[in-house]
């Protein structure tokens, strides 16, 4: 029985055998006899292409391993692959620990963040996901269990590594203590882009969260204005505030939306309404939840772009290249690109991950509704522009980069091949991702 | 890999020198496309200026006992097929079918049964990868058969009949076909001839072909009015359908 699968953007669906393995061995043996067309794990399917999809093969749904423990005195949390971010905040939020980092959304599972090695709006303070990772179990392509630790090569070729190296069966990562589980956030609005990005250059540092949402469709003198948040943990202020951890969704997105209800007329307006109503304020006090995965209150909120589903490009230019960042976000703004949710942050160091995404530098967000004319022309165009000055486009949220552009992008390939081949020698871990971009 | 806004990668052509199909690949590799088989019965000489990886592969259509091999080749060469193009096929004269039936059955075989063959063989490989799209070519005449070219509008309906049961048999494979049925297209194919009505050119029905792969269509007619035309010509009475000069 096959099942067709998609990624988050809803886009290219393929089918696949889909298996529920319940422990690590049942998922060893799994993949020691994985079909012709190879294995991939999945998770809770929030890449938004084609990662964790593998066309006439096998996809393992890793949610069924989800058993985790925390060891206290070391702040150190060990979770099976298939454990949700989701339920690691809901349990230890309340015991004053937070996640590492925690991406645009909680549905995420701990192998996919490290598969992806996934960043959150404190990346120029603690890196990414992969960062905080001391070990990783493995289970390869041969189907053996290997324990790896951040002086293998293979861990380093698994961070970010899109399941490619193999199953991360297990993971054990540190947590940040934390005292309420209020955050205290400064809220600023921004004139153009130039004072978006003065803002963010000068005032970063001091905060351990930061993040710009950027109106794409504002143009001239308003290009790029922006809403900047930014915002830290907030400490304790009287004997009341014990950290407690308990968001639902508020609405769910209706099961058939028509295409094109998201297109420049109505995202326009949002843009006015959410430009003019942010508070220009300090020091508001904002829980968790709405401060670091407002999208996670709509229940299938990638359902409100309809059947075609939409595209995210996500890419980063190092520091010193602003003037592409500047390019690229000026010709969005004078095709009036749809894009509904634009967001532009500040990456510190990498985590050492051979194709994890993050580098020092500016990296921007869209996502594109996929009917747009003219949207792979244009996006060609601007990967181009990212290579040419060392950036790159974010795996984990492509759903259409050609293969070409993978070695200019990705200095880190060759050395990433060379690792991924003495693992997997058959090449047994596929995907379609791995597929479209010759993996 | 088809990717999100509907581009592939790698393109297989059997009958390497049709217009239609070299105008295709040409629209595909310009949209992202950077593997290329053309398989034909002589090599092109130049061989087409494409920006991409081209592989040229001998095929001869009535040799069927070959054509497992040309599939086996072509997945060698550029792994996963996105796209199949199966474009090869002689048009011939009414009369000179009348004169010579042997070479009537002739292109028959080519223009019917060798479709078969290749069709088969790409909906193995097709449905075993999980995806991919074949691309069949049809043509009104097969759409209701007509005195003036019978010889050839019967292997076609034959084929437009093959292909939608191939597509319906796909269906739920993640596998697809895509039904071409272009009017007269006026190329090396009917040099000579007085184009019908409607007619377009090759680059016009590759564009067509092209904006049905990436929507996913089951089936395209070019031009679009042809669709309801040939439509309305079913419901035609037989004797006024007969005294139509073509």
């Amino acid at each position: 029985m096959k099942t067709f699968l998609t990624g988050w953007g809803r886009t290219a669906p393929t089918p696949a055998t889909l298996l529920r393995p319940r422990s690590t061995d049942e998922l060893a043996a799994l993949v020691a006899h994985a079909p012709g067309r190879g294995v991939v794990a999945r998770g809770l399917g929030r890449s938004y292409g084609d990662a964790a999809q593998n066309a006439g093969g096998l996809v393992l749904d890793c949610t069924g391993l989800d058993a985790w423990t925390f060891d206290e005195p070391t702040a150190l949390v060990t979770a099976a692959g298939g454990v949700s971010l989701h339920d690691l905040m809901a349990a230890l939020v309340p015991r004053g620990w937070f996640l590492p980092v925690s991406p645009g959304t909680r549905h995420v599972t701990v192998g996919g963040a490290i598969a992806a090695d996934v960043h959150g709006k404190n990346h120029h303070h603690d890196s990414s996901f992969g960062a905080h990772v001391r070990s990783i179990t493995l289970v390869t392509a041969s189907g053996e269990i290997r324990k790896l630790g951040p002086g293998d090569p293979l861990f380093l070729a698994t961070l970010g590594g899109m399941g490619l190296t193999g199953v991360i069966a297990e993971a054990t990562f540190g947590c940040l203590p934390i005292e309420t589980s209020r955050m205290r956030v400064d809220v600023e609005r921004t004139a153009d882009l130039d004072e978006t990005m003065g803002a963010m250059e000068s005032g970063d540092a001091g905060y351990r969260y930061s993040v710009a949402w950027i109106d794409l469709l504002a143009r001239g003198r308003r290009m790029g204005r922006s809403v900047l948040t930014r915002g830290d943990h907030a400490g304790r202020t009287g004997e009341k505030e014990s950290p407690a951890f308990a968001p639902g969704a508020w609405a769910r997105a209706p099961g058939r939306v028509p295409n094109g209800l998201l297109n420049g007329l109505s995202v326009r307006a949002f843009n006015e309404v959410w430009y003019r109503k942010a508070p220009r304020r300090r020091g508001i006090v904002q829980d968790i939840a709405p401060f670091f995965h407002p999208l996670d209150f709509v229940d299938g909120w990638n359902r409100m772009y309809g059947s075609r589903g939409f595209v995210q490009y996500q890419f980063v230019v190092p520091f010193g290249a602003e003037e592409t960042l500047r390019a690229i976000v000026t010709e969005l703004s004078r095709r009036g690109t749809v894009s509904f949710l634009t967001v532009l942050k500040r990456f510190g160091a990498g985590s050492g991950g051979m194709l994890s995404f993050p580098a020092p530098g500016w990296t921007l967000a869209l996502d594109i509704p996929a009917g747009q004319p003219g949207l792979g022309g244009l996006l060609r165009r601007f990967d181009e522009r990212v290579a040419d000055v060392g950036g790159r486009v974010y795996l984990a949220k492509d759903s259409r980069l050609r293969a070409d552009m993978m070695g200019p992008m990705y200095p880190g390939l060759a050395r990433w091949r060379a690792i991924r081949d003495e693992a997997d020698p058959d090449g047994r871990f596929r995907s379609d991702l791995a597929r479209r971009l010759g993996l | 890999m088809r990717n999100a806004l509907g581009a592939v990668d790698s393109v297989l052509l059997l009958g390497g020198r049709s217009e239609i199909g070299l105008e295709i690949v040409d629209l595909l590799v310009r949209l992202g496309a950077s593997r290329v088989v053309l398989a034909m019965r002589e090599p092109l000489d130049p061989p087409p200026k494409l920006d991409a990886e081209v592989h040229l592969l001998p095929f001869e259509a009535l040799n069927t006992a070959s054509h497992a091999e040309v599939f086996a080749r072509a997945a060698r060469l550029v792994g996963d097929l996105d796209v199949v193009i199966s474009a090869f096929g002689v048009l011939g004269s009414q009369e000179e079918y009348d004169a010579d039936p042997e070479a009537a059955a002739r292109a028959v075989a080519v223009n019917y049964g060798a479709h078969v063959a290749t069709g088969l063989h790409a909906a193995r490989v097709l449905r075993e990868q999980g995806h991919g799209t074949l691309v069949v070519f049809s043509s009104v005449a097969g759409a209701r058969v007509r005195k003036a070219n019978f010889v050839y509008g019967s292997a076609k309906a034959g084929l437009d009949g093959f292909a939608q049961g191939l597509a319906d048999s796909l269906h739920g494979s993640g596998a697809r076909v895509l039904i071409v049925r272009p009017g007269f297209v006026i190329g090396r194919m009917t040099e000579g001839l007085k184009p019908a009505p409607l007619p377009s050119t090759p680059r016009q029905v590759a564009l067509a072909t092209v904006a049905a792969l990436r929507d996913g269509s089951a089936s395209v007619w070019v031009p679009r009015a042809l669709g309801p035309v040939f439509r309305a010509m079913t419901f035609l009475p037989r004797p006024i359908w007969r005294r139509l000069p073509r």
